[in-house]
């Protein structure tokens, strides 16, 4: 299925139709505000991000958007529990050191989190790997090894396996190549995926101690006890 | 009423320059209040009356009254904000961002600048006259604090017919007097844009005032306070002015602006200032004697120690939807970035709108001040979407 060009990025517009009117959305690592001014005109939600980069706070307030500088590896302390009805962290997951960590805050802070990253098990990638020898290059892992900003290299299934141990319902995925939505063999065939999570059982939050050393077991299973 | 808002202030002269982004030609004015026994009623529980503020108005309130802007000074400030005194090469302390075309934009916006009390820029402070006794006040002055400015501003702004602000804006003290604002009339303040400053001041902010003050009051001039027949204490002021100075630059802009450049090209071999950081220095503080008074800079350190809205008392229980666009700077070791940090954890546990950007610069605390780029794009475009109350991306939790 392919995702009508409106002009709008196609992850974007994914994200976009998961969200309904009116939410209250924090972006971790908004960048120039593009989808949080899209959710604020159009689903009129009320919208917040956070961002590193100086130059794209300034395009952030240019649109009207409230945005603060912060290291989202850092976390979230100063937001109380369910703040948000989502938190979306679309391709900076794997910019992240501390992600188990990082997650568990999303998901105290906002009711869902929607998640997106780029697929490293694209058939393209392991074309590069298995038979070039080479760090794998992909429209979606465009830069070289020495220039990647990205600290985990992780597939579709990797992410899957993470959120089942975690205790990390997936309500939704959407699998994309370019403006197509891919459901079958979406770990071969998709280059980016878009995830939303929520916690299995309801939203329970689990402190705000380092994610490290949070419980094993995931929440649920005590909430539901 | 209407007559007095069509500011006196404004003129369509250009200034020296002859830029058409200067307001030109400026005037202070003055608003006396609180007469006894309606006297200011001050924290300490001490009261002051009469009192006087000096302030500037610049552009024109509009007919809803709807786009004021209280901008506010830093320690050694006043009133004069923009635009030029007649027969004055400087215009005032934050001209380059105040006017038409400007963030502080004068062609939309009215903006008002008061000089606080306690501060001798002809507000009423330690050197005014007592009127029980005829004479200065010197330390007999009441001890204010910045809710007490803030409080007085407000009289100002009942008087210029105002009921809510479109912003309070300042940097360094002008900061805290922005986020008292907000803590002691959130329902008349719409947005708040604290520069380099902190909800309290540390230990070490706290060191380098009582340093100053100590310089002060050690001068034999200074005489308890009581020096304005005898000539105020020049030697104690200038030091403190000039450890202000080193506080408000970095390491880094001292070695570019001084390195260790020597003002004769050769030593010495005696205390004249050898180097131009000495000359520099000396010159900083000889000029500042002849501008601020002695008491003034030991009330409002002091107000400025005392402050203190940490511990949720920013934002006290009343649902606040004033935004906030709070800035510091990376060099800034006086006010330092985490300090802003705080400001912008408070607004965020209570669910406050806020923006936060630390700014590059390596002009340390001078850089409100200086550094224009990052400030003007951000303060043009936060005011901009403020007052024009887009609701776009106005992620307010009300």
């Amino acid at each position: 299925m392919e995702i009508i060009d409106n002009g709008i990025r196609p992850d974007h517009q994914v994200i976009f139709d998961m969200i309904e009117q009116g939410a209250r959305v924090l972006d971790l690592g908004c960048g120039t505000g593009d989808l949080l001014h899209l959710l604020a005109g159009d689903k009129d939600a009320r919208v917040q991000g956070i961002e590193l980069d100086e130059k794209a706070i300034y395009e952030c307030v240019k649109k009207g958007l409230s945005v603060c500088q912060s290291d989202i590896e850092s976390g979230l302390t100063e937001y109380p529990d369910g703040s948000f009805d989502y938190v979306i962290l679309n391709q900076s997951l794997q910019e992240i050191k501390k992600v188990s960590f990082l997650l568990r805050e999303a998901l105290r802070v906002g009711e869902k989190v929607i998640v997106g990253f780029p697929n490293f098990a694209h058939l393209d990638a392991r074309f590069c790997l298995f038979f070039g020898g080479k760090a794998p290059m992909t429209p979606s892992l465009p830069n070289r090894w020495y220039e990647t900003p990205n600290v985990r290299f992780l597939s579709i299934g990797d992410f899957r396996s993470f959120c089942a141990e975690k205790g990390f319902a997936v309500e939704k995925a959407c699998f994309l190549n370019g403006r197509k939505t891919i459901t079958f063999w979406p770990n071969l065939r998709a280059l980016n995926s878009i995830f939303l999570l929520s916690l299995q059982g309801g939203r329970r939050p689990y402190g705000k101690g380092d994610g490290v050393a949070g419980p094993e077991t995931p929440p649920d299973r005590e909430a539901s006890a | 009423m209407e007559s007095l808002l069509k500011t006196e202030t404004q003129s369509t002269e250009t200034g020296p320059e002859g830029d058409c982004h200067s307001l030109g030609i400026v005037e202070t004015q003055y608003y006396t209040f609180a007469e006894p026994p309606e006297a200011l009623k001050l924290e300490s529980g001490e009261t002051l009356g009469p009192v006087t503020l000096a302030y500037e108005t610049y552009g024109t309130l509009n007919r809803e009254r709807s786009n004021a802007i209280l901008v506010l000074h830093a320690l050694s400030g006043d009133a004069h904000a923009a635009g030029f005194h007649r027969g004055e090469e400087a215009p005032g302390w934050w001209d380059a961002m105040i006017g038409p075309g400007k963030p502080f934009d004068t062609d939309r916006y009215f903006v008002i600048c008061s000089n606080v009390i306690g501060g001798c820029k002809g507000s009423t402070g330690p050197s005014s006259l007592d009127p029980r006794t005829g004479k200065p006040y010197g330390a007999e002055f009441p001890f204010i604090t910045i809710a007490d400015m803030v409080h007085a501003q407000r009289h100002l702004i009942d008087f210029l017919g105002i009921e809510k602000l479109l912003c309070v804006a300042g940097g360094s003290m002008g900061g805290m007097q922005a986020l008292q604002w907000v803590a002691s009339y959130p329902e008349r303040v719409r947005s708040a844009i604290p520069v380099a400053t902190a909800l309290k001041h540390s230990p070490q902010q706290i060191a380098f005032n009582e340093v100053g003050r100590q310089s002060i009051m050690a001068d034999p001039a200074w005489r308890e306070g009581n020096y304005y027949e005898t000539g105020q204490p020049e030697r104690g002021l200038s030091v403190a002015r000039m450890i202000g100075h080193i506080t408000f630059m970095s390491d880094r802009s001292m070695e570019a602006k001084f390195s260790r450049k020597l003002k004769k090209g050769k030593l010495s071999f005696n205390f004249d200032a050898d180097f131009e950081v000495e000359g520099y220095l000396r010159y900083r503080g000889a000029n500042f004697v002849k501008r601020f008074d002695a008491n003034s800079y030991l009330y409002i350190t002091k107000a400025m120690d005392y402050f203190d809205l940490s511990g949720g008392k920013l934002i006290n229980g009343r649902a606040v939807d004033t935004r906030f666009l709070v800035i510091s700077f990376q060099s800034d070791w006086l006010y330092p970035a985490y300090q802003s940090q705080e400001i912008v954890r408070q607004l965020k546990l209570k669910q406050v709108d806020a923006t936060y950007c630390e700014l590059k610069s390596t002009y340390g605390h001078d850089a409100f001040l200086v550094e224009l780029e990052g400030q003007t794009t951000l303060i043009h475009h936060f005011l901009e979407k403020t007052y024009l109350g887009e609701r776009n991306g106005n992620g307010n939790h009300r």
